[in-house]
């Protein structure tokens, strides 16, 4: 179990440092100044010149690359001296990326839990339920939903949501984002939160609701096939029985793993929805920030994404091996 | 009365492409402790006879017809719950394929005591003391330990025993073994019927067994029902079966039969293929791949009917008894000549 976590954490470091230098490289691929765009457009070629130097753009790139993992140790090496991980400073702001990160991760966080919920909450019964009857009524009005949730893009939803739920029948604010703890001046608190949240939430789930139900169904009507179903009712098992101990165990299996990666990778940011309802996100940020060849921000944001996969997938590997007896970690 | 008696039961699917008449009129009983093996080609309704019985085809495309009696009661028109108060109560099933039919991500002690609490009100302790009891009658060792492993855990063998273990813990008074011994290497078929032989004196449960293996048939049965494509062509007390059998068809298995010591070039093999269960021949269904076939074969079924001299023995063949006879006494000399 041990040797398991400690192959595991070994290659999630590989992969963090393939993924950083990968990020590292095409920034700098693409030709473009970064050092103008700090200074501004009407800085002379002398200020251009000593903005490069105090940033540290002038060094060869792996030098700048051994600066951003260094920064991100706990510990300092001249001199040796704890010290906070450090994302380091944003080139458009001035601002340090982890203040940036700090405060969109919550919201993206927000958008992406409270997504997840109510997309399971609509895939698990439809799926079920169209999987028990399949050709039913019920079982075509959810694959017209799959079809639609799977082709309708997440900016058209939004848009349609915010002119009709929220502009013509007013029931919702249109956009932005409220702080569940700190209240600021005009909105904030947990009711403020969720009601800002509810279209966000409802754009963001379609698509997933839409893939979960069919995935759902696929694999209930796979497992009531098995032949250990039919032995559970050879044994008299009464049909909801059959059901939960039976195939439900067995049919949720690959929809946790599916769960859990797809939540570890929408934390990095669900740039859609961020953009079209205006809620300030690591997907929004990090979109504004390579607008603006923002390095800092960008390599936080793709630090922090990255780190999100990494953990969530360790998780779900966990956790497949606790409701999965036949996976043991060896 | 018979334990459990079964009168022209029909089962037919419905399908894309039309109605398929997986069982079609058969007829068999099977009396308290005694054993019936139902023996026949792939695909010729043996396992869908029992399954019907069982109430276990999916409903959505079944038609069922006829009736099956337990205990006088017909298990095909009863209300679900009781049907369900029978299952893996008074009648249990085996089924063909041990590394399926466990649920993996349980127990086999969680599924064991499963079966026991679904019919029996008893505590956890003596459902497992029960589990126990059985996993020791059907041959795990230490099964103290094993009871808490996973299916994955077991060989195919074991896992055929554990199947045993768990239809015959509530005590049945009819086993439905789905070809138990297929799906496992000889040496282990041969334990698995040794074990059913020697559960069956001590449970006292009568058991049909559904093969393609004759051999398996004569280890175990008492009775045998010969089906092909969907219907009963030959029924009779096993020993009868093998020293005097009375249709082409169970000729066909006999010889098909492979044998160490005859000296034979190659097994004899029945021409042909079995008919579509779609659109099955008229007159006999097996005409078309009999070498006896006459002109009354091609335009009328032949009934099921008694041997003149055999009560007990039923056969559906249009040829006269003395050519039965005849070739019927040369298949068995040769089988004992080899």
């Amino acid at each position: 179990m041990y040797r398991y976590l400690i192959r595991r954490l070994f290659w999630a470091g590989v992969m963090f440092i393939a993924v950083t230098i990968v990020s590292y490289i095409i920034f700098f691929l693409v030709p473009a100044e970064p050092a103008r765009l700090i200074c501004g457009a009407q800085c002379p070629p002398d200020q251009v010149e000593r903005v490069r130097k105090e940033v540290g753009l002038d060094d060869p790139v792996y030098t700048q690359y051994l600066r951003f993992l260094g920064g991100l140790l706990p510990v300092g090496i001249h001199p040796v001296s704890a010290k906070t991980p450090s994302l380091g400073n944003s080139y458009a702001t001035r601002q340090p990326v982890n203040e940036i990160i700090k405060e969109a991760a919550p919201v993206t966080a927000s958008l992406v839990i409270g997504g997840a919920v109510l997309w399971m909450l609509v895939a698990l019964p439809l799926g079920i339920l169209s999987a028990l009857r399949p050709r039913s009524l019920l079982d075509r009005a959810g694959m017209v939903f799959v079809l639609i949730g799977i082709s309708a893009h997440p900016v058209w939803i939004g848009l349609l949501l915010i002119y009709f739920v929220g502009y013509k029948a007013g029931l919702t604010p249109l956009g932005g984002y409220c702080d569940m703890v700190n209240p600021s001046t005009d909105c904030g608190g947990p009711i403020d939160w969720a009601h800002a949240l509810i279209l966000p939430w409802i754009t963001f789930a379609v698509l997933f609701a839409a893939l979960y139900v069919r995935m759902i169904r696929a694999n209930v009507l796979e497992a009531m096939n098995e032949d250990y179903v039919r032995t559970a009712r050879a044994k008299g098992a009464p049909e909801w029985l059959v059901m939960r101990s039976h195939v439900l165990r067995n049919a949720m299996l690959p929809v946790v793993t599916m769960l859990g990666m797809d939540i570890g990778l929408a934390l990095g940011g669900a740039v859609f929805t961020e953009t079209v309802f205006g809620l300030p996100g690591l997907g929004k940020r990090a979109l504004e920030a390579l607008e603006g060849f923002d390095l800092p921000a960008v390599m936080g944001i793709v630090v922090f994404a990255t780190v999100c996969v990494i953990v969530f997938n360790l998780i779900v590997d966990l956790l497949y091996a606790v409701i999965d007896p036949r996976i043991r970690l060896s | 009365m018979a334990l459990l008696e079964v009168n022209d039961l029909r089962t037919h699917f419905r399908t894309d492409d039309g109605i398929v008449k997986a069982v079609d009129g058969v007829s068999f009983s099977v009396d308290k402790g005694k054993t019936l093996g139902i023996v026949g080609e792939s695909g010729c309704g043996k396992s869908v006879t029992c399954l019907t019985i069982m109430g276990l085809n999916p409903s959505r495309n079944t038609i069922s017809s006829g009736e099956a009696l337990f205990k006088g009661e017909n298990l095909l028109t009863m209300p679900k719950k009781q049907l369900r108060d029978i299952r893996g109560n008074d009648i249990a099933m085996i089924f063909q394929d041990p590394m399926t039919s466990l649920n993996p991500v349980h127990t086999i002690g969680r599924q064991l005591v499963e079966a026991i609490k679904l019919h029996r009100d008893v505590s956890s302790r003596n459902a497992r003391a029960r589990v126990l009891e059985l996993l020791k009658a059907v041959g795990i060792p230490r099964a103290e330990r094993r009871v808490d492993d996973y299916p994955h855990q077991f060989s195919g063998g074991m896992r055929q025993r554990v199947m045993i273990a768990m239809s015959l813990i509530n005590d049945p008074d009819l086993l439905i073994a789905d070809e138990p011994t297929t799906a496992l290497d000889v040496t282990t078929q041969a334990q698995i019927l040794e074990l059913m032989n020697r559960l069956q004196s001590e449970f006292g449960s009568a058991i049909i067994i559904i093969t393609h293996d004759l051999g398996v048939v004569a280890e175990t049965a008492d009775d045998v029902v010969v089906m092909y494509a969907a219907r009963v062509v030959e029924r009779a007390p096993v020993d009868n079966l093998f020293k005097r059998p009375h249709m082409p068809y169970t000729w066909g298995l006999l010889g098909s039969l492979p044998r160490l010591d005859a000296d034979m070039e190659r097994l004899t093999q029945i021409p042909g293929q079995p008919p579509s269960l779609l659109n099955p021949p008229r007159g006999c269904r097996f005409h078309p791949r009999c070498p006896y076939v006459m002109n009354v074969c091609k335009e009328t079924e032949p009934e099921l009917r008694p041997i003149s001299d055999q009560p007990g023995h039923l056969q559906a063949c249009h040829l006269d008894e003395q050519t039965k006879d005849r070739e019927a006494a040369k298949l068995v000399a040769l089988a004992e000549t080899g």
